[in-house]
This record gives structure tokens, C-alpha cells and sequence, in this order.
């Protein structure tokens, strides 16, 4: 971090506030993780990380090491792309394999058919 | 996207992977040197020669103007379901007990657009993409804050499948 020093005031800020938001969101998606209450409902909560999570924390990279070099920098935006594009894939499986389980166990937690809330609606 | 005649469809199968491919390895190296633009193309090029092994099926793509409208929706609804989806875990356990599972009728049938719409429903916090009978073409999902169904078939019928409709079929 021995560069840090060199960025302007206004750049240290909106870098400073980027990241620690990122952070934040991310936090706030752990915590949901611990305190949601059923698996299906707690596979949400990673997705706070992954999507504005990252986001800040890449939007304030991208800033910083442009202001830094004095060009424009914007290969974070892969990493963007990928973890948008992987971690949905991680969690369907994970949350097809709950189903799975749930409905060979017969549990009255979920759906036993897709079909189940279509009848409930259509009476 | 127009199809490109014979030979050049021969030399480079894939001429959008190709040109994603390319420009991931310039982001990479970071230049736009044309030496780094020469070995990407060979990278990419050979990335797109494996490809045809896989054989995918076609994919036809339309309407940029449709895609366009359809990022900027989700990058809207992402916003939107991170604030929902913080405060429902900041509130605490009770309003959790709202999840819940539903089921979509879905007329989409493209696999490349059903594989987006995947991808969009289960990156946006608080929907959950689990099941997809191709044969019915129903999705089961799971959503985090199931109060009114119907604000949820609305959202993903109006505000996704009819875009994505016009953009793979």
C-alpha cells in the first residue's frame, strides 16, 4: 500500500466509501447466511456479496488504480462477469440437491409437485 | 446478427465467442498492442475450434436494443431486491417466515434464454431459481418475501420473459 498515499483527496474518499460499502453489503449478506432460518431461505444471502458486494468493491478498485496509473483500468470487470455468472449456477445446484433430498425424505417443508402452488391458485 | 458466408464461417465457427474471447485477453494483458491482439486471436481461435466439438446448438440473437433494456432492468432490480433482502435480514427472524415456494408459467422455450433467465432470478437476491420442467414449462422457485404471488409472476413475465422472448426467438 505504499501507493496509497499518491491518490488525491476526492479519490481516497470515493475509493474509501466504494469499498467499505462493498464490504458492508457483503457483511450484511454473511450475516443473513446465520440468521435466515431455513436453507432454502438462507441460499439467498450470498447474493448480496456477489452482486452490489462486489460491485463497490470492484467499482473502487477501478477507480483507484485508474487515478493511480493516470489510464483508465477496467479489467475488474471480469471478475464482475464471472462471479455473476458462476455463482448463481453454484447455488441452483445447491438448492436442487436440498429438493431433492427434502422430497425423497417426504418433507412438508417443500412442494412434493412444481405443480403444487398453480393448483392452489386456480382453486 | 448477420451470418457470415461460408469460408470465414469456416475458419472462425463461433464469430461472437471469438470476438468475447478476444476481448477477455485484452482486458487480461490490458494493451491493445497488436501483438497482444494477434495471440488472443490465436487463443481465440483455438477456444472456438474445441467448441465445434461441443457442437451447441445455434444460438440467434436480436434486438440489441431489447438487451440493453434488459440490463439495465436487472441492474435496476438488483438494487432494488439488495435493499429488500438487507433489511428483511436487519429486521430479523420474523420476516423471514414470508419465504416461501411458487411455481411460473413460463411460454419461453429457448434453452439460451431460459439459461439467462436463470442466471437473472437467481443472481437478484431474494429469488431463487430450483426447478424447471421443460416438458410443462413451469418453474418452481423459491422467493424470500412470498406476500403477493401474483407482484412475482408479474415481475418475471412483464419485466424479463417478454424481453428475453424478443431477444432469442
Amino acid at each position: 500500500m505504499s501507493s496509497a498515499p499518491l491518490l488525491p483527496l476526492w479519490a481516497a474518499i470515493l475509493v474509501g466509501a466504494l469499498v467499505v460499502l462493498g464490504a458492508a453489503i457483503a457483511l450484511i449478506g454473511s450475516i443473513g447466511l446465520l440468521r435466515l432460518n431455513s436453507f432454502y431461505a438462507r441460499v439467498h444471502a450470498p447474493t448480496l456479496g456477489a452482486t452490489l458486494g462486489v460491485g463497490g468493491i470492484l467499482i473502487g478498485s477501478m477507480v483507484c488504480f485508474s487515478v493511480l496509473q493516470s489510464r483508465p483500468l477496467i479489467h475488474e470487470v471480469l471478475i464482475a462477469l464471472f462471479v455473476t455468472i458462476t455463482t448463481p449456477v453454484t447455488l441452483m445446484l445447491l438448492a436442487r440437491a436440498a429438493l431433492h433430498r427434502d422430497r425423497v425424505e417426504g418433507s412438508s417443508d417443500v412442494p412434493q409437485s412444481d405443480l403444487a402452488s398453480l393448483e392452489r391458485r386456480d382453486g | 446478427m448477420n451470418r457470415p458466408s461460408g469460408l470465414l464461417r469456416r475458419v472462425v465457427p463461433f464469430p461472437l465467442l471469438f470476438l468475447a474471447l478476444l476481448a477477455m485477453w485484452l482486458l487480461l494483458q490490458q494493451s491493445l498492442a497488436p501483438g497482444h491482439i494477434v495471440l488472443g486471436s490465436f487463443v481465440a481461435l483455438g477456444a472456438t475450434w474445441v467448441m465445434t466439438a461441443l457442437d451447441p446448438q445455434p444460438v440467434r440473437l436480436r434486438r440489441p436494443v431489447a438487451m440493453l433494456r434488459l440490463a439495465l432492468r436487472v441492474l435496476v432490480d438488483v438494487f432494488r431486491s439488495n435493499l429488500a433482502v438487507g433489511t428483511i435480514i436487519l429486521r430479523g427472524n420474523r420476516r423471514s417466515d414470508h419465504a416461501g415456494f411458487m411455481t411460473v408459467q413460463l411460454d419461453l422455450r429457448n434453452e439460451y434464454g431460459l439459461a439467462v433467465l436463470a442466471i437473472i432470478l437467481t443472481c437478484t437476491p431474494g429469488t431463487l431459481w430450483v426447478n424447471h420442467d421443460p416438458t410443462r414449462g413451469t418453474l418452481l422457485l423459491h422467493v424470500l418475501d412470498l406476500v403477493d404471488e401474483q407482484s412475482w409472476i408479474d415481475l418475471i413475465k412483464h419485466r424479463y420473459e417478454r424481453l428475453l422472448m424478443e431477444i432469442f426467438e
